[in-house]
């Protein structure tokens, strides 16, 4: 019994501690991670899935290439200084006439079209006019027959531009840039240049709406944390109250309210304070207060939860110490809050960043955000390239958003010194 | 504060007729007159809900006197908001603030009085040496020990001059040892600076210890207001007896009383001689104190003459080290305890049958509990 006790005791020497430590959490680390896994599983498929999905479609460019493989290998010698030679030509005459014996012609045309606008309209002419393969050597003459535009070099930088396999072109187009004839990025022409005003607006109505939130939502939040068991869970139920009715419900009620025969408008008549109805929706001061109800909870919760945390005691002691009261908070009381404000600005702005459905139903059409025109390339042009590109770029700002913020609140670092 | 010894300073602080209710129905302090002279180091005592903490936080200015008026250098201070006081206050779990250093800590109050920076700086620097933290004075409060918040909030207190430094159960939440520790050091802050302190606790040895003098509250009342070692060897009622220091109560009924002096027929037979402290008339009940300490155990069969002789059994001893306690049985009182001197009486057995005596000086006959 001793010896074996000894033995086994003295046995591991040879294993060195901290190997028999990782050994000995192994098991643990292997639960953890078997907890954990149905969910990861789950966002794996959901979430992290479609992003990085996005994220291709962004900068995948495969229609040209699969419609027209021979043209696009006929121009990968191609300086792009002059026009392309003949086997250029033929290779494309070949590529029409298989494309529209496949039916596959419209997708390239498609993808074309977002780069030169009418080119739609030149390859389905061509296809059109074009009953055979050319004689050999005649191809460019053909071609240039049947549409001049084949005489143009932009037309043939298109096709080489949209060529793949990647492409920078939705991601410059998302920012208001596009690439000239020599490839060289420019700003892209203003009828086309609207994305960098959207971001800016969507932007600036997140960072509104947050400021709104933040103003309206800190009295409410010490209030909460101040009052007494019974009157704070009654107030707290107010709060809470916007979360059970649905979006949509609580952004139509809004409507009803502010529409031009709303009771709004039709109370202020009513008392004499206008004559004629003021516009209250259908713009940004709509959607401002549409939004801003809706994203007050979680302005007035991470709020809460740090007020919460901040004892009496704390302005009780500035008062003792000499402070008067505007003094006590904001050198004491309002220093605390920081985290709560952060937590809440953060949450506030980037689910602003993303609204859709209330700028839609109570916004103008200047009003509309990113989000809109994602939802529009999506479903109704289905330009995924361009909804992916403005997608990502969303995202990216969104990133760098909470990287900034991590930075502010590692600065912060707020330790508690009360006991209770 | 030696002169709150021998000619009573000026009072710095009067409550004169204070009340205060927050229900409207129940009076957490009633009718309160208390005067607090400059220099002295007085200590509210009472359990919880004695109404000692209102009262200091009245003074505080945290809560307002239902009734009353309350002076600070002969100034009514009832309306004067907290801030304007002038008075330091350490709390009971320190109130430092976190999101501050300790250096910041210690300055906050000379910074809101927008002293000027070198000053400033002279004041917390003399203020940390005082407290021995001086190395410390760029942590944050989260990083210290209890011990060490305590200082710091002392020094936060003390660092402006305050006319009055209050604290409410400063050291409740320290341990015994650092606590013992840290009553010397308040108390010699006390006695170096001449600085006048209310002290709340509800630590009865705390309040001997440290304090000039100990008014005792109860129910919103105070019981008594007097020097240590008066309240220990003269309490005026029952309550002030048995709230300060250890105490055996027997009860009884007045048969006669004459020169300060009564005879008391206990209930469980018996009488014996007491001091006629706070007893109405012949045929009154009462209770009798007796100190632990003041009882001498005589082994049966040994004769002594004295007044006060009762039969005895003894339940249980208990060592403590720098003496045993022995716990009897005396007149139906199965928790009567006796302080033995060390050496002497060890051989007591349970179940054995003693007898104690006390002189009539030493049992107070008190209003019956």
């Amino acid at each position: 019994m001793t010896e074996a006790f000894l033995t086994r005791a003295d046995a591991p020497t040879d294993v060195p501690l901290k190997r028999r430590l990782k050994r000995a959490e192994r098991a643990r680390q292997f639960k953890a991670l078997s907890l954990v896994l149905p969910l990861l599983a789950f966002l794996l498929f959901t979430f992290l899935g479609p992003i990085a999905g996005m994220l291709w479609h962004a900068v995948d460019d495969w229609e040209v290439r699969q419609v027209l493989p021979h043209t696009v290998a006929a121009l990968a010698a191609w300086d792009g200084k002059d026009l392309p030679d003949e086997k250029a030509y033929a290779a494309l005459a070949d590529d029409i006439l298989a494309a529209r014996a496949a039916g596959t012609l419209a997708i390239a045309a498609k993808r074309l079209n977002y780069a030169v606008n009418g080119f739609r309209t030149i390859l389905t002419s061509t296809a059109r006019n074009l009953k055979a393969q050319p004689e050999p050597g005649t191809a460019k003459e053909t071609l240039g027959k049947i549409n001049p535009a084949w005489r143009d070099r932009a037309t043939w930088a298109a096709i080489k531009g949209a060529s793949g396999p990647v492409t920078s072109f939705y991601l410059l187009a998302a920012l208001d840039l596009t690439r000239n004839v020599d490839g060289a990025i420019v700003a892209a022409p203003p009828d086309q240049a609207i994305y960098r005003d959207v971001f800016v607006r969507t932007f600036t109505i997140g960072l509104s709406v947050t400021v709104l939130c933040l103003i309206l939502g800190f009295p409410v939040a010490y209030l909460l944390a101040t009052l007494p068991a019974g009157p704070s869970n009654l107030l707290m139920i107010f709060v809470l109250l916007p979360f059970w009715t649905s979006l949509l419900v609580r952004t139509c009620a809004w409507i009803v309210l502010l529409q031009s025969n709303g009771v709004v408008n039709d109370s202020l008549r009513f008392l004499g304070l206008i004559d004629a109805p003021m516009r209250l929706i259908y713009n940004r001061f709509g959607v401002y207060v549409a939004m801003t109800h809706v994203l007050l909870p979680f302005m007035i919760l991470p709020l809460y939860s740090s007020m919460k945390a901040i004892s009496p005691a704390y302005m009780r002691a500035a008062a003792s110490l000499g402070a008067p009261p505007l003094a006590a908070f904001l050198r004491i009381y309002l220093p605390q809050t920081l985290p709560g404000i952060a937590a809440g600005s953060l949450l506030v702005f980037i689910l602003a960043l993303g609204y859709y459905i209330t700028p839609a139903l109570v916004g103008g059409g200047a009003d509309q955000m990113m989000s809109y025109f994602i939802a529009l390339y999506t479903t109704e042009t289905a330009n995924w390239g361009l909804a992916s590109a403005l997608g990502a770029l969303l995202l990216a700002a969104t990133l760098l958003l909470g990287v900034v913020y991590g930075k502010l609140v590692q600065g912060q670092q707020v330790t508690g010194g009360m006991k209770n | 504060m030696e002169g709150s010894m021998v000619t009573p300073a000026p009072a710095l602080v009067r409550f004169s007729g204070i009340q205060k209710t927050y229900d409207g129905e129940h009076l957490v302090v009633k009718n309160l007159d208390l005067d607090i002279r400059k220099g002295e180091f007085i200590t509210l005592l009472g359990p919880s809900g004695s109404g000692k903490t209102t009262t200091l936080m009245m003074l505080a200015g945290f809560e307002v006197p239902t009734h009353g008026e309350i002076y600070l250098a002969d100034r009514p201070i009832k309306n004067m908001p907290p801030h304007k006081r002038d008075i330091g206050m350490v709390f009971q779990n320190y109130a430092l603030f976190p999101h501050l250093t300790i250096e910041e800590n210690v300055a906050f109050p000379l910074s809101v009085r927008k002293v000027n920076k070198a000053e400033t700086q002279e004041r917390v620097r003399a203020a940390l040496r005082m407290i021995e933290m001086e190395a410390l004075a760029q942590r944050r409060p989260g990083q210290l020990s209890g011990g060490q918040q305590q200082r710091v909030a002392l020094a936060r207190a003390l660092v402006f001059n305050p006319q009055i430094v209050l604290m409410d159960e400063p050291l409740g939440a320290l341990d015994k040892r650092l606590r013992e520790q840290m009553q010397l050091e308040i108390k010699q802050l006390h006695e170096t600076m001449g600085i006048t302190v209310v002290y709340v606790t509800h630590d009865q040895s705390e309040a001997l210890t440290m304090s000039d003098r100990i008014a005792v509250f109860n129910d919103g009342i105070v019981q008594q207001i007097d020097r240590p070692d008066a309240l220990y060897e003269h309490p005026v009622n029952s309550f002030v007896a048995h709230f300060v220091g250890e105490n055996n109560v027997l009860a009884g009924t007045v048969e006669t009383i004459e020169q300060g002096y009564c005879r008391v027929a206990l209930a469980s037979g018996g009488s014996v001689m007491a001091r006629a402290v706070n007893v109405a008339s012949n045929g009154a009940a009462t209770s009798l104190s007796v100190r632990p300490e003041r009882i001498s155990i005589i082994m049966d069969g040994a004769t002594s003459e004295g007044p006060n002789r009762l039969p005895a059994t003894v339940q249980s001893t208990i060592y403590l080290g720098d003496h045993t306690l022995a716990v009897l049985e005396v007149g139906g009182n199965e928790e009567f305890m006796v302080k033995l001197q060390p050496g002497g009486h060890n051989g007591l057995r349970q179940g054995e049958n003693v007898s104690i005596t006390f002189r009539p000086e030493d049992c107070l006959a008190l209003d019956p509990v």
